[in-house]
């Protein structure tokens, strides 16, 4: 009797925190032991995927307003991407350096995500029931859109155009010299030679994601989330559907713009062009994996779920590599990213903690 | 979306139809088969099917003879589909955990594990919705996929998939069926031409030719559901002839239809069935409509507790008006609607389903597009914004729990406190000067445990999800929601539909003490005349979208079936009462 009370609550506790969330753990943690058998820095690892981690969380994290008002996962990603681009092109046309020019990024990034989420979430609300599928093609189209208009755009900083023809800009900038790890090395804890703790970006995203909790906490937040699990009830009980769902895009959009300027701080390069093509898809895993629903979503989802998928994603190609002394690591990683997004997507059970 | 607002589950007043729906049929007399010593051809015994728990046919008892035609009535829900599909050993009763008591054919006990037994058992079923290919002739759906076939060259070289259909046989054994039914069906005539009776006898020929093609030996039991729906009175008429044409050939009929008068008229024996038991079985001779009618409706509310009162309209305001009201809610069409509702007191809305009963609080409140006046405490109420029926202080309890009343994936706490909190700004700390606001889980919490202990609601926690609790329960969750944003008028729609007799009478009870207590005014639409009479101090009867009288609720329930069928008597007096 008392071995089956105990079979049963494992069984719950194994069910509550969700089968592939618990597989994919045991997954990282093998790789993690692994790796120093088969000549892996264990320090480079870790440090790498919590670079990676805080790299990708914002714009994991910018799934869920979306998820809360009912439209679904943000395969428009890359819109709110396209904005935060052009906040940080235009930092850095102005020749802002420093903490500033990453400041100057997110403010000039801010009305492009305004106004970008805002004619993407009037679309949205024309489409209801189809949002994904019309969302994916926003993404694509916006992004093909753009590769004119870097051409195009009258950018003039001669770090950022085409050094022969002195106009356009070029498909990837350094970042170095403007806010190359201003989040990063703001109080960052160097513990060994390898392992460094980028407690700067940590805290970026920390305060966002508090921010986010917390909206979900009052009035309007609470509307959101009650929009995304019945409209109808929501609607009756007198709640402007429509706008609801636009402030939930637009906020999406914003998190977005404002993950990939986290993004290209850490990683050193703006990448244009088709840069932010693949990026959503990226992040949607991520927040699957976390144990995210298509209509519920939470914090706790967006930190498990990036870490697990970053985890994977860093520690795979290098074990792997290691292990069978030929260099397959961007093979291996393309397996691995799209063989995760293909699992996420087909067992998606939501975890109940 | 259509799915909302097809009701059933309130057919006991479209049965009132057959009220007036006066048939002319010659009653043909039969030839007696029913030879006593026989064993009969069907028997069911005790037969008991719950779903989770849900007792919807307990104890049912009937047998059949060879020829026999039984009529089948009941409510919508009364058990009557039920019953058949146990008959049929249809999937959809196994995957819910069985049905207890036996089944004799012939005076062996069968189980069907699956339709096919049952149709080679040879038991046919005629369905009320039509599964027919539209371009195909009657031939071709009567036979479809049972067609007599011819072998060929090609069927040696490549096997019996390259036979080919036998046209001269089918037309053959096409036409005997039809034959047998002695109707004019054209059997090459193609099904998206004929008339919509002609439809419903290519589905009993298509039975019937079953004992043609080797697969049954030949057919004994036909159960025709609802086949007279759709049809006109003369097609009807045949319809019926057809049937004693069957009958007399030895094959027993189960004819379920809500067309009273034909039941009378072409049946041996009525069952009545009400709530999963049969209340009544018998032969169909001297049964008057009226009758079948009681047996059928005559539900027992326990509303013993509930006791008449007598409102004192003297002095009382009016509260709400309504003026030309129109609303374009689909099936449930408002013409013209013009009602006043007085303070304080329960006024019910009848009337048959999809005469607009419905539409009226729903177009009130801006779910459905709308139009006229709605002028509550003499205030106009600007129509299509659900936020303005519910700032003026107005409520609606939705007949649409799942898809409208409820967060089925929220718990019970929000489910409760959200509509208040978003309108009226309740549970909610102001922190900035009202700039954040910020939900108060504990006053959440509190008021929800309050609405729990009041309201009787069986939950493990508040913490619980809604949609994990039963029908009953979910609807007392949608009162407490009402009741949370503290209205001065509630509309409240099917507020028992789909939950059992018990939680009914509490559900009642509550809504007449919210009434007595908060002094708020109630407006209750219910499909069910004797759970109005037993609450409400006035009710009033749509038809056709119009409000055709208002009648106290003490006056006798056949005056009410009059106005529904749209007979005045003097007693009415267009309003004021």
């Amino acid at each position: 009797m008392n071995t089956q009370n105990m079979i049963s609550s494992v069984k719950s506790t194994l069910k509550s925190f969700g089968l592939p969330r618990i597989i994919i753990g045991l997954f990282l943690l093998l790789l993690f032991i692994l790796a120093p058998f088969v000549g892996v820095n264990i320090g480079t690892s870790l440090s790498d995927t919590l670079n990676r981690f805080g790299m990708n969380a914002v714009m994991v994290l910018a799934m869920v307003p979306m998820i809360h008002s009912g439209c679904g996962l943000n395969f428009g990603l890359p819109l709110g991407i396209i904005a935060g681009l052009l906040g940080g092109t235009l930092s850095m046309q102005f020749n802002f350096t420093g903490p500033s020019s990453f400041m100057m990024a997110i403010l000039f990034a801010t009305p492009f995500a305004v106004i970008l989420g805002w004619g993407y979430g009037q679309l949205l609300n024309k489409v209801k029931g189809g949002e994904m599928m019309i969302a994916t093609y926003v993404g694509f189209s916006s992004v093909a859109f753009m590769c004119i208009m870097w051409l195009l755009l009258p950018y003039s900083n001669p770090t950022m155009v085409w050094g022969y023809s002195g106009s356009g800009l070029r498909t990837t900038i350094s970042t170095e010299g403007y806010y190359l790890h201003v989040l990063n090395d703001f109080f960052s804890i160097r513990l060994t030679e390898h392992l460094t703790i980028p407690t700067g970006m940590f805290l970026f995203f920390a305060v966002l994601a508090l921010i986010i909790w917390a909206f979900l906490h009052t009035k309007t937040g609470t509307a959101m989330t009650a929009v995304g699990s019945n409209p109808v009830f929501a609607r009756a009980s007198g709640i402007n559907v429509d706008k609801i769902r636009t402030l939930s895009v637009v906020m999406s959009t914003w998190l977005g713009a404002i993950g990939i300027l986290v993004y290209q701080q850490s990683f050193g390069f703006i990448q244009l062009y088709m840069g932010p093509f693949y990026m959503a898809l990226p992040a949607v895993s991520a927040i699957l994996i976390g144990g995210a629903s298509v209509n519920k979503a939470t914090i706790t989802n967006v930190i498990v779920g990036t870490f697990l998928f970053q985890g994977i994603l860093t520690m795979t190609p290098s074990v792997m590599n290691s292990m069978i002394h030929t260099d397959m690591s961007e093979v291996i990683r393309i397996v691995v990213s799209n063989g995760m997004i293909l699992y996420a997507l087909t067992r998606r059970t939501e975890a109940t903690r | 979306m259509h799915g909302y607002f097809l009701y059933e589950g309130v057919e006991c007043l479209v049965e009132t139809v057959a009220l007036c729906n006066v048939r002319v049929t010659t009653k043909i007399e039969r030839i007696e088969y029913m030879n006593e010593k026989e064993a009969p051809l069907l028997e069911m015994r005790h037969i008991s099917k719950d779903f989770f728990g849900n007792q919807v046919l307990s104890d049912v008892n009937f047998t059949l003879k060879r020829g026999e035609i039984l009529g089948l009535v009941g409510e919508n829900g009364a058990g009557k589909s039920t019953l058949m599909k146990i008959l049929f050993g249809m999937d959809e009763i196994h995957q819910t955990g069985g049905y207890g008591g036996d089944i004799l054919l012939n005076g062996e006990k069968v189980a069907f594990a699956t339709s096919i037994e049952a149709l080679a058992a040879g038991i046919g079923m005629v369905h009320q919705e039509f599964s027919l290919l539209p371009d195909f002739s009657a031939t071709e759906n009567i036979l479809l996929n049972r067609e007599p076939l011819k072998y060929t060259v090609f069927s040696e070289l490549f096997g019996e998939r390259l036979n080919i259909l036998d046209r001269e046989k089918m037309t053959e054994i096409s036409e005997k069926a039809i034959k047998r039914l002695a109707v004019p069906l054209d059997p090459e005539m193609l099904v998206s031409q004929m008339p919509v009776g002609h439809k419903q006898f290519t589905e009993i020929a298509r039975e019937l030719s079953k004992e043609g093609t080797g697969l049954v030996e030949g057919i004994k039991l036909l159960v025709l559901d609802e086949p007279t729906a759709v049809l006109s009175e003369q097609e009807a008429d045949s319809l019926l002839k057809a049937m004693r044409l069957l009958a007399e050939t030895g094959i027993a009929i189960i004819f379920i239809s809500h067309r009273l008068q034909e039941i009378i008229d072409v049946c041996d024996t009525i069952m009545v069935m009400r709530d999963g038991k049969i209340m009544k079985t018998g032969p169909s001779k001297g049964v008057a409509i009226p009758d079948i009618a009681k047996w059928m409706v005559g539900r027992e509310v326990n509303t013993s507790a509930i006791v008449h009162r007598v409102f004192d309209y003297e002095n009382k305001d009016i509260i709400l008006a309504l003026r030309n009201l129109w609303v374009d809610m689909p099936g449930e069409v408002v013409r013209n609607v013009n009602l006043d509702v007085y303070k304080g007191e329960i006024i019910g809305i009848g009337g048959m389903a999809g005469q607009g009963k419905l539409g009226i609080p729903n177009g009130a409140m801006g779910l459905f597009p709308a139009g006229g006046h709605v002028t509550f405490e003499g205030k106009d109420i600007p129509l299509n914004s659900p936020r303005n029926f519910l700032d003026a202080g107005m409520a609606f309890v939705s007949e649409d729990r799942r898809g409208v009343g409820l967060l089925l994936d929220e718990t019970l706490e929000w489910n409760v406190s959200f509509t208040a909190m978003q309108i009226q700004e309740k549970y909610l700390k102001q922190y900035l000067g009202g700039f954040f606001k910020w939900r108060d889980q504990k006053a959440i919490e509190e008021e929800t445990n309050g609405y729990v202990k009041q309201l009787e609601i069986r939950c493990t926690s508040t913490k619980q999800k809604a949609k994990e609790l039963s029908g009953g329960n979910q609807q007392k969750i949608c009162l407490a929601k009402a009741f949370a944003v503290a209205p001065k008028l509630l509309f409240v729609s099917e507020p028992t539909r789909g939950i059992d007799i018990g939680a009914k009478s509490l559900v009642l009870k509550a809504l007449r003490k919210y009434n007595e207590e908060q002094g708020t005014t109630i407006v209750m639409i219910s499909s069910e005349l004797e759970e109005l009479r037993a609450i409400c101090d006035r009710i009033a009867i749509v038809s056709d979208g119009k409000v055709l009288g208002i009648l106290p609720a003490t006056t006798d329930s056949a005056e009410f079936g009059l106005l529904m069928v749209g007979q005045k008597s003097e007693m009415i007096d267009g309003g004021s009462v």
